[in-house]
């Protein structure tokens, strides 16, 4: 019953969606209240209808209803309740479902939010988020119908695959949703913008928080995605450059771009063509990902079920929004003449560069991730386009990034004195210089990208701390707590990008890795660590037999950890994971995983010391720490809201 | 990394269990080094986008064996991936040749780079010269909106 409610509620809200479409376009074009007034209502109408839905379809879930093909496939009645309520959107189906209520709940914030906007601008806004939400809920509706229900239900369902069981993984395509999603809010006032013909420095503000929160949202989502590799996988990579992952950090570097343009609209009205472009390709970047990951077009470890016929929509949607905004854009990028003069040397011109790199690394990865096809389809060439390509072709722009960064951060809007920022920033300069020459003659090995990475990343984040001191002027510690939440937020976001680059350059050059056999209780040595293998158990968890190792690890004859790595084996799913057990702190990571028992009744042991990881995630951590800080300065506030009163909270979802 | 979810079948087939095998490591550190260097750049043919040193297909694992045999018998690394790429095509490379129409991939980046730093420096140029008498007023309605932004 609860089942055939989500499903008529999922098509109400599909009608409500077209309605919010068409009228309040309509009533901006003529200047009538009333239609345009519609634009409000029909955003939360439709945002609660499609949560009804999404509730219905948990609700499938948690109940385990397997009279419900999606739950059969997906669920298992043994599944710990996360998992289950997890399972929703670990499919094809209701990811797509979630996928629009993010739509539908960005369209209705900006409703709730948006009463200091232009009441033309906030219909055509709210008008072109719906369409977004149509294409969408008709994609869903037509194709992929989460819905169906069996003829003859079984006893028991499928089970997810196991590797989505587990926490960091629960909670990474919420995030990334939220973020790729955020991304269609910066498209629609773009679109909404070439409609009404006028971009000024208060749409630069509009447009700028959604932009930062829906980056914060997409950081957060890659680097949980990460994480999750890092420790289910069993060997502790990162980022594999998997046509997936680039699909996500396409969108986050062309955000990152989109994010800082905006900052020249707002602040000097000038980029503005530039920057509205931007926005229709960074939502254009997740609606390539969606396809990229629907169609099956490119063989990814991650791709989803690979059916032609959702990859044609899907091909369908993409081309209608961005080539619809294109042309657009061509129509009407005349019009919005800059305004701004500057200087080359300046914070415009800086903030010129950055766009630059950003969006040529965006390109790389993109033409990396598509010329495998390209190169099959043109020139009869079977290629494979792997990690050293990405890692030798994207890892020099981001090094020019690092280099510039500080520069850029700390000088003057409209002309600068490149001598001037550079004599601020000496101290820096000398530190930095002086921990790379000490790692350099420290380090073993003769690997050059440790100390790079170390002079680039520490480079980033000094001048980030410079940066920040600078602002408070002569007063010094007194002034540094009372600084506008933007400049908190824009330190605590380029440091975070110096710990990034310092964690990933450290953990490629100076990790250590041992394979062996090691037998109970005796002794091996992997680094300045001694570890043994004390006993190896079969354990039984909810849903899956495990073969859990007890591994001791010491150093100089101290206790460091008992590590307890281990290898499951799902039998409903039939699939077998690893869980590695990892001792985590500050400058290291202690990961060890357990393999295939021997002949001779030893176990194949990995082990691996993995310097400085954690920050990979710190750094993440800080970007997405510093957007938020942003988010809540004061100047933000004054010119989303122009409310009478501050509403405070978050509405209640 | 969206759909990490449905993540892996091709995981699923191998099971995410890192790769390489004792059994396999040489003994010569050396070697063994160049062979994993060498692995990496590999790809697994029957895996999704996983170079031999990651996957755990039995494929990867001739493969991973038949690099440490070349090794051993003495071949130089470019001599061992020759070898391979003759018996299974430029596919198996995971960072393509610059044979070929690969020079477009490769040349792509530099170009874009140099296209973007030769607009973006003109439009500054043509901002630097550009008269400033634009920004020094606000029309009418503008002033209107500003009150009416600020009044909040």
């Amino acid at each position: 019953m609860t089942t055939e409610l989500g499903h008529f509620a999922l098509i109400l809200a599909f009608m409500v969606a077209v309605v919010q479409m068409i009228i309040p376009m309509i009533g901006a074009h003529r200047r009538h209240a009333g239609m345009m007034a519609v634009a409000e209502p029909a955003a939360s109408l439709q945002f609660i209808l499609i949560a009804v839905s999404f509730g219905a379809l948990m609700w499938a879930f948690i109940t385990s209803d397997f009279s419900l093909q999606l739950v059969v496939l997906n669920s298992h009645s043994a599944k710990p309740m996360i998992y289950k309520i997890s399972g929703t959107w670990g499919n094809h189906e209701g990811s797509m479902l979630l996928w629009v209520l993010i739509v539908a709940l960005f369209g209705a914030m900006a409703a709730w939010f948006g009463k200091g906007l232009p009441p033309t601008l906030r219909a055509r806004v709210l008008a072109v988020q719906a369409a977004i939400g149509v294409a969408f809920m008709a994609f869903i509706l037509f194709t992929s119908n989460p819905f169906l229900r069996l003829a003859v239900p079984p006893f028991d369902g499928q089970d997810l695959n196991p590797l989505l069981q587990d926490p960091g993984l629960a909670f990474h395509p919420p995030f990334l949703y939220l973020g790729y999603v955020g991304l269609s809010m910066a498209f629609s006032f773009a679109v909404a913008a070439l409609i009404e013909g006028r971009v000024d420095a208060a749409w630069g503000r509009w447009v700028r928080p959604w932009t930062l929160a829906a980056w914060v949202f997409l950081t957060i989502g890659i680097a949980l995605g990460s994480w999750w590799a890092y420790y289910e996988l069993g060997w502790g990579g990162f980022w594999f450059w998997d046509p997936v992952e680039n699909a996500s950090f396409m969108p986050w570097l062309l955000g990152a771009a989109l994010l800082h343009s905006a900052i020249v609209v707002e602040k000097r009205e000038a980029l503005k063509s530039w920057t509205i472009l931007l926005a229709i390709l960074a939502f254009g970047f997740s609606l390539i990902g969606t396809f990229i990951v629907r169609s099956g077009l490119l063989t990814s470890v991650h791709a989803f079920a690979n059916d032609p016929e959702r990859g044609v929509f899907i091909l369908m949607i993409l081309f209608f929004f961005t080539g619809s905004a294109l042309v657009l854009f061509a129509l009407r990028a005349p019009v919005m003449e800059a305004k701004g003069v500057f200087a080359l040397v300046s914070r415009e011109g800086a903030l010129v560069l950055n766009n630059v790199l950003l969006a040529v690394s965006c390109f790389i990865v993109f033409f990396g991730t598509m010329w495998p096809m390209v190169a099959e389809m043109a020139f009869d060439m079977r290629v494979s386009v792997g990690p050293p390509f990405f890692d030798m072709a994207f890892s020099p722009i981001m090094l020019l990034l690092g280099i510039a960064l500080p520069f850029g951060s700390m000088l003057p809007w409209k002309r600068g004195k490149l001598g001037q920022v550079a004599y601020k920033l000496r101290y820096a300069a000398v530190l930095v210089l002086a921990i790379t020459l000490l790692v350099y003659t420290m380090q073993t090995g003769n690997s050059i990208i440790g100390p790079i990475g170390v002079m680039v990343g520490g480079w980033v984040f000094a001048g980030a701390v410079i940066d920040l001191w600078s602002r408070t002027g002569r007063s010094g510690w007194s002034r540094l707590f009372r600084l506008p939440g933007a400049d908190w937020g824009k330190a605590v976001g380029h440091a975070g990008l110096g710990v990034s680059i310092f964690a990933i350059a450290g953990l490629v050059a100076w990790q250590k890795e041992d394979i062996r056999v090691a037998y109970i209780d005796e002794p091996f040595q992997v680094g300045a660590y001694d570890l043994v293998l004390r006993s190896v158990d079969f354990v039984e968890g909810p849903n899956y037999y495990s073969t859990m190792a007890t591994i001791e690890a010491t150093r100089d004859g101290r206790h460091v950890a008992t590590l307890h790595p281990e290898k499951r084996d799902y039998p409903v799913a039939q699939m077998p994971t690893t869980e590695a057990a990892i001792d985590y702190r500050i400058t290291r990571d202690l990961y060890v995983v357990i393999g295939d028992a021997q002949a001779d009744g030893g176990w194949t042991v990995r082990t691996y010391i993995k310097p400085w990881t954690n920050w990979i995630w710190l750094g993440a951590i800080l970007m997405a720490l510093g957007g938020v800080i942003s988010l809540f300065d004061r100047r933000f506030r004054v010119a989303v809201g122009a409310r009478k009163t501050p509403v405070a909270g978050v509405p209640a979802e | 990394m969206r759909y990490v979810f449905a993540v892996v079948l091709a995981f699923g087939l191998a099971g995410p269990v890192a790769a390489v095998q004792p059994d396999e490591v040489l003994d010569d550190p050396m070697l063994e080094e160049r062979a994993r260097d060498l692995s990496k750049g590999l790809r697994c043919l029957v895996c999704r986008n996983e170079s031999i040193d990651e996957s755990n297909a039995s494929l990867a694992r001739d493969l991973r064996l038949l690099v440490r045999e070349r090794l051993v018998e003495g071949d130089s690394d470019d001599e061992v991936m020759d070898f391979i790429v003759d018996r299974y095509g430029e596919y198996v490379l995971l960072r393509p040749t610059l044979s070929g129409a690969n020079w477009i991939l490769w040349a792509a980046g530099p170009v874009m780079l140099l296209m973007a730093a030769g607009l973006s420096f003109g439009f500054m140029r043509r901002r630097s010269r550009a008269v400033a008498t634009t920004e020094t007023d606000l029309s009418e309605e503008e002033r209107a909106r500003l009150d009416d932004i600020l009044k909040g």
